[in-house]
């Protein structure tokens, strides 16, 4: 990577010059047992051990004493680790940075007083001396690491004794961090800045030791595990080719792209079909009547003459079609949620005018009218609401498919600091407090084969689980709810939500913190990375389906350390009122940020030549479309921009004034002198056609099991169900996000005795000076949409309100965010069923406006995403996994030799409610012997879309059907008690219904329950079918026998059954239950996922 | 007056808020200082009364846990980190701050130079993790560290993938054990735990943090910052319920204490 563009320094000739760092061999190498551990689980490949060596090349005017002092000072650990320079090993003295001995203190006596002491000799820190030498090793310590091997052979000192090195490094122009980094240090240890013909490139290289993997496993090992050819470029060297002296090839600095110029895109003759060809080929996903509007546009003779004065072609440059075509994109614009939908559904026709007006704005206005609470929806990057009379918060949830289909660990990664951005430019600028986490794969066990360009699950799990960890850890936010959910059809195109929320004190500066504005002649400034070719196209890729020749530009890395410096500089300079307005730099970049911002205050005009680049040779409109990662747009007014531009320096933040808003009604593009493009914000916003869906019901063909079919209520079939993947603890997963950092957690994601019970929300307590707490959770129930669509959406709402309840909040606080990912519902080729996929779109919405009126459940903030198919390329069904194929067979929509996988209709719903005292939380584990254990809420015959029928295979006909008037009531009630702290535990019947949830609060308090069920209401279900429905709204409480009166009191009138007792003996039995040695259940729910680490 | 305490911001530093929480909750008056102010200035460290290094991936630990940060420290500040230690400045690193410390020679210094002695490096699991853990404060450390007076067990999260905490060798360690560099050890039933997850990352000795010969100089890789209240403990709701502050405050409040 180029850090920065300073003259070149002149001292030195330009050289490569290549460090490694390899750990000593009597330290463990924790990163090659990974690896190992990897490659037998997921390849089944066997082989010796395997050493991780760091590389980084220095390809500048570095002296090799220079490059000695990098090695030795900011590279290699002196401890763990030798040290090699282009492959000669570090025999350096140790160096030290001497204090005056007599200051160093007694080791036994009294601590030294603490007072200030005169320094005597100060301590040296001149020229450069080694570090210290490799140290000696004498005998292992506590016998856990690797034994000590003899000295490796001289004549391979780095690698070892290895049958073959594989050395992983980017490929041009990719996000290198580890490089980033390094080159800031090496800037601040030689003190000077390097020039722009400097680059450093970072390198991984993993030495297989004898006996290696043979050359086909290799093969696969590179392939499958080590590297992704989209963002990598893997060399692998043989013993015998290392012997032969071949050596890794340099690195290659990133190539020019583009020509620099701005062209014409004639468009006034084309035809449909070149029209349509020219969306394709430009990878605009503009729909052909979409093409005709700007077609039709730049017709205009008047316009043409006004372009002519102005210096433009008379047809759109690129830059102005690329503008248009981000601008309208699906992802930017909605245009599915807003079209016009004529519906057929069950005998009723009707037309639909926008299902986000409809279904979304209307209901959650009409909420809003009755809640003082909610600050700002709809207008905003996220929605705001008052937390408590000195805080706002901030909610956001975002989906990053598709680029996690391409490169699951970058996708991942800048879907999570993407997220973090839109509530960084929320109202004045919120900070991230916490993050949440939910994925949707194919099932991890799925087989070998796969359709062209898909991932295998388990390596998307894998790499989306790793980009998560890291965005989020390295960030400092906290991961704090989430959940992976299992079903074949996501092998075509995983989903990947990550949603932040954000705090702020509710005025910043005198000003409501949820508010901005922009004045005309505010300076326009663009703050964080430098833009790059990366992420060229992201909305518009999102927008189509993916496809074996989806384009690999929109894939990106992401750099939290970048974007966490950002951040607190752009909430030092809030606090300080440096700024006006902002928002964030994600899909289509400037021209989305800018352009969007123009509209505040009617107009903009930036000039691009004063972009900061980081890749040479960018043509204009990749600068104006180039969605590289960690920048924010801001408004800045002119009083305020000197001081604004030097505090980002002395924090190290780049910030570039582009250019200013302006009142032109136009969003105005110049690079240097010569104009690039020139938009009416009105064309630009208003001018795109909108969508006619059509939307036909087709009736699920399911059938239920009959009683005889189900199988025995034993232990087999309870282990069997807590091991699904749907069900299974996420234990080992979870552990791995930072879920407490900012230190204000309160309940986390696992409680109980041993901490490893599932809690149902996290909550999190903002202000240490009031017990006033925030709760988060989520539903999410995409298989009953195999039966009806809007069941789904239904249970998704209860769900994540259920659930919040259970953790102490008080439902009538809670706010929601709807997150839609749907297959494409837009008629095209291999796609006969999108009229039923739009008919479930529908009924998805109408359920959610039904649901959320009746529970006063606002929608603050939402997402969709409309494009979740897999496209084969060629004849239907050929390589398709046999897990996908049969999921499609058995898809209701009868789409037997489908051309797509489709993903099935999924709506997550996120909920977020305030619990007044965070010392009435609640957890899932059941706490104390003796306690009673109610239920509360109807079971019925609901098997339908339920885990045990998945497991049976089968779908069923009966999903749960939520009726929100009783659950609101069951949930207000159980709220008091809650604040009455008349409750031991609380629990949300979710996947695999009674059973599960009782066996997952027996293991949080690693306690068991004996249950006496006695011959009434859902009692005269099918045990079965009572243990296993999956009725929505129930709710698993225990409490104390004192309190019983209390609680039968508060639900007088309502559902509920004492199921029995909390017993010490680890038993789950009585009732219609055999005997269930919990150990057994629990190693069965603990252990599925936990080995895929 | 309260002891002023200089809190490092900045460069991927992420625990700083709850840190500077802890020590104004013990009494003292938390300044956030920024890395680069403090790299332009370095004098402004004695404008405080303690010194105090937060968690978070400072550099991003691109290239090790806290090595930039470390080589930053070395470089930029040279002689006042010297002065620090000449001074008697308390100073406490915490997860990322610890390994600062450790990789800036600043801790153990067990010959009386600032030079890297041991390391910190990835957990035997290969794995970051967010998990609780008990830790056992030395009986040794605890008479001699104004930190650590009066203080026995503590309960806190570990938040970390490169935590094991090894010497330059078997002997090394063993050498710094008998001179009272380990402060803290993972516990398991009251004993140091040998096995994972008790002691989480498979660190020699069951060794959780370091003092320095001056007792002045502490360093953990758990987070007391993080478990202030009885609420932040991941069991409140079964054992002991959600009022109050725990042990881990005091580490805190005892240096404010001998501050005052």
């Amino acid at each position: 990577m180029k850090p920065c563009a300073s003259p070149p320094a002149p001292a030195e000739a330009r050289a490569l010059r290549r460090l490694e760092a390899a750990g000593l061999e009597a330290f463990r190498d924790a990163a090659g047992e990974k690896l190992r551990r990897t490659l037998r689980e997921d390849l089944k490949v066997a082989c010796g051990p395997i050493r991780a060596v760091r590389a980084l090349t220095l390809a500048g005017r570095f002296s090799a004493a220079e490059a000695w002092r990098i090695g030795r000072e900011i590279f290699a650990d002196p401890i763990v680790e030798r040290l090699f320079l282009d492959g000669q090993a570090d025999d350096g003295d140790a160096a030290s940075l001497k204090v005056a001995p007599s200051l160093a203190g007694p080791i036994h006596g009294d601590f030294a007083p603490l007072r200030d002491v005169p320094s005597q000799e100060r301590p040296i820190y001149g020229d450069f001396a080694p570090l210290m030498g490799v140290p000696s090793l004498e005998r292992p310590v506590d016998g856990d690491f690797a034994p000590l091997r003899d000295a490796p052979s001289q004549e391979w000192p780095i690698y070892g004794d290895f049958a073959f090195a594989v050395c992983v490094s980017f490929r041009p122009g990719v996000t290198d961090n580890v490089a980033r980094s390094a080159a800031e240090g090496i800037e601040f240890l030689l003190g000077r800045k390097l020039g722009s013909d400097e680059e450093i490139h970072s390198a991984t290289v993993w030495a297989f030791l004898a006996p290696g993997p043979t050359p086909r496993e290799l093969e696969r090992v590179c392939n499958e595990v080590l590297y992704n050819p989209l963002i990598e470029k893997v060399e692998a060297l043989s013993r015998a080719q290392w012997e032969a002296g071949q050596r890794f090839a340099p690195p290659v600095p990133a190539p020019a792209l583009g020509v620099g110029a701005v062209e014409p895109v004639p468009l006034s003759q084309l035809s449909d079909a070149e029209l349509e060809a020219l969306s394709r080929a430009r990878v605009l996903a503009l729909s052909l009547e979409e093409m005709r509007a700007v077609q039709s546009h730049f017709r205009d003779p008047v316009r043409r003459a006004a372009r002519r004065a102005a210096g433009l072609p008379e047809e759109p440059t690129d830059a102005e079609i690329e503008a248009i075509a981000q601008t309208w994109s699906e992802h930017c614009k909605h245009k599915i949620f807003a079209g016009i939908f004529e519906v057929e559904d069950e005998g009723r026709r009707e037309t639909v005018d926008s299902l986000f007006k409809t279904f979304i704005a209307a209901p959650t206005r009409q909420i809003m009218r009755q809640r003082g609470d909610i600050a700002s929806v709809f207008s905003d990057n996220a929605g705001v609401f008052h937390f408590s009379e000195e805080l706002d918060v901030c909610i956001k949830v975002e989906t990053h498919n598709s680029p996690s289909a391409l490169e699951p660990y970058g996708g991942a990664m800048t879907g999570i600091v993407g997220v973090n951005r839109d509530v960084l430019g929320t109202g004045q600028g919120f900070r991230p407090i916490l993050n949440t986490d939910v994925f949707c794969f194919g099932p991890p066990d799925h087989g070998d084969a796969l359709p062209p360009r898909l991932l295998h699950p388990r390596r998307i799990l894998r790499g989306v689980h790793r980009g998560i960890k890291d965005g989020g850890n390295q960030s400092g936010i906290p991961t704090v709810n989430g959940s992976i959910s299992f079903d074949p059809r996501y092998i075509g195109k995983p989903l990947v939500f990550c949603g932040t929320a954000g705090l702020a004190p509710r005025r910043v500066c005198g000003r409501a913190s949820h508010e901005k504005s922009i004045a005309p002649g505010d300076a326009a400034v663009m703050v964080g990375g430098r833009v790059g070719a990366d992420g060229i196209h992201g909305a518009t890729m999102s927008s189509e389906g993916l496809s074996e020749v989806s384009p690999t530009s929109a894939v990106q890395i992401g750099d939290p350390i970048t974007q966490k410096r950002m951040i607190d500089f752009i909430l030092e300079a809030r606090d300080l009122g440096l700024y006006r307005f902002i928002t964030d730099n994600g899909a289509g970049g400037l021209s989305s940020s800018i352009g969007e911002m123009a509209r505040e205050c009617g107009g903009a005009r930036i000039d691009l030549a004063a972009v900061p680049l980081k890749a040479a040779g960018l043509a204009p409109w990749h600068i104006l479309v180039s969605e590289s990662q960690e920048r924010m747009s801001l408004a800045v007014p002119p009083d305020k921009l000197g001081v604004f531009l030097d505090l980002a320096r002395r924090r190290g933040v780049l910030a570039a004034a582009i250019g200013a808003f302006t009142a032109s009604g136009c969003f105005e593009v110049f690079h240097g002198e010569r104009p690039v493009a020139r938009l009416e914000l009105e064309f630009l916003h208003e001018g795109a056609p909108r969508l006619r869906i059509r939307a036909r019901w087709s009736p699920p063909q399911g059938a239920e099991a009959r009683d005889g079919d189900l199988p025995a209520l034993d232990a087999a079939l309870a282990r069997a169900m807590l091991a699904r993947w749907n069900i299974c603890s996420k234990e080992d997963w979870v552990r791995e996000y930072d879920h407490e950092v900012q230190g204000m957690s309160v309940i986390k994601p696992f409680c109980g005795e041993r901490a490893d019970g599932p809690s149902d929300a996290a909550v999190l307590r903002p202000d240490p000076g009031t017990y006033r707490a925030l709760a988060i959770a989520h539903g999410l129930r995409a298989r009953f949409s195999d039966i009806d669509a809007g069941r789904m959406a239904a249970n998704a709402v209860d769900e994540a309100l259920a659930s919040l309840v259970c953790a102490g909040a008080d439902p009538d606080t809670a706010v929601g965010l709807d997150n839609f990912c749907w297959p494409d519902p837009l008629p095209g080729a291999n796609n006969p069923d999108a009229e039923h996929k739009a008919a479930q779109l529908v009924r998805a919405c109408r359920a959610l406006a039904d649901i959320c009126l009746a529970y006063k459940l606002p929608c603050i903030s939402g997402k969709d995403s409309m494009k979740n198919d897999y496209v084969f390329p060629r004849s239907p069904g050929e390589r398709v996994g046999e897990g996908a194929a049969a999921s499609l067979a058995r898809s209701n929509a009868g789409v037997q030799n489908a051309a797509r996988i489709s993903v099935p209709p999924t709506l997550l719903f996120t909920a977020v409610g305030v619990v007044p005292d965070a010392r009435r939380a609640l957890t899932s584990d059941f706490k104390r012997p003796g306690d009673l254990i109610f239920l509360l809420g109807e079971t019925k015959d609901e098997l339908g879309g339920s885990e045990l029928y998945a497991h049976l295979g089968l779908i069923g006909i009966h999903a749960p059907a939520v009726e929100p008037r009783s659950a609101l009531t069951r949930y207000r009630a159980l709220h008091r008690l809650a604040r009455e702290g008349v409750l031991a535990s609380a629990h949300d019947l979710s996947e695999g219904g009674l059973l599960v949830a009782l066996a997952e609060s027996c293991f949080g308090g690693r306690l068991g329950a004996r249950l006496e069920l006695h011959p009434q209401g859902s009692r005269a279900l099918h045990p079965v079918r009572f243990f296993f429905s999956e009725s929505a709204s129930r709710i698993l409480v225990s409490l104390s026998p004192e309190h019983e009166e209390r609680l039968r009191r508060e639900f007088a009138g309502q559902e509920i059954l004492c199921l029995g007792r909390v017993q010490q003996a680890y038993r789950l039995e009585g009732g219609d239950l055999p005997t269930l040695e919990l150990d057994s259940l629990y190693e069965s729910w603990r252990t599925p996922l936990g080995k895929l680490l | 007056m309260k002891p002023r305490a200089l809190i490092l911001t900045g460069a991927g530093i992420n625990a700083d808020r709850e840190l500077a929480e802890a020590f104004a909750l013990a009494g003292a008056d938390p300044r956030s200082v920024h890395l680069f102010d403090l790299g332009e200035n370095p004098r402004l460290i004695f404008d405080h009364q303690i010194l105090a290094l937060p968690g978070g991936f400072s550099y991003g630990d691109h290239l090790g846990s806290g090595r930039l940060l470390a080589g930053f420290l070395r470089h930029r500040l040279g002689e006042a980190l010297g002065e620090v230690v000449a001074r008697g400045l308390p100073v406490l690193g915490i997860c990322n701050g610890f390994q600062v410390l450790v990789k800036a020679g600043l801790l153990p210094m067990s010959r009386g130079r600032i030079e890297q002695e041991a390391s910190l490096v990835h957990n035997d699991s290969g794995r970051f993790e967010d998990r609780w853990v008990e830790i056992g404060v030395e009986a040794r450390a605890a008479r001699r560290s104004p930190w650590l007076t009066g203080l026995a067990t503590l309960r806190c999260p570990v938040r970390h993938g490169e935590g094991k905490l090894v010497g330059s060798s078997p002997a090394a360690m063993d050498a710094l054990e008998k001179a009272g560099h380990i402060a803290f050890r993972y516990l398991e039933a009251g004993q140091p735990a040998t096995n994972y997850p008790a002691n989480p990352n498979g660190s020699w000795h069951s060794a959780a943090g370091f003092l320095d010969a001056s007792g002045l100089i502490l360093g953990l890789m758990p987070h007391p910052e993080a478990a202030l209240y009885n609420l932040q403990r991941p069991d409140w709701t079964r054992h002991g319920g959600g009022e109050g502050t725990t042990d881990c405050l005091r580490l805190f409040s005892n240096i404010v204490k001998a501050l005052g």
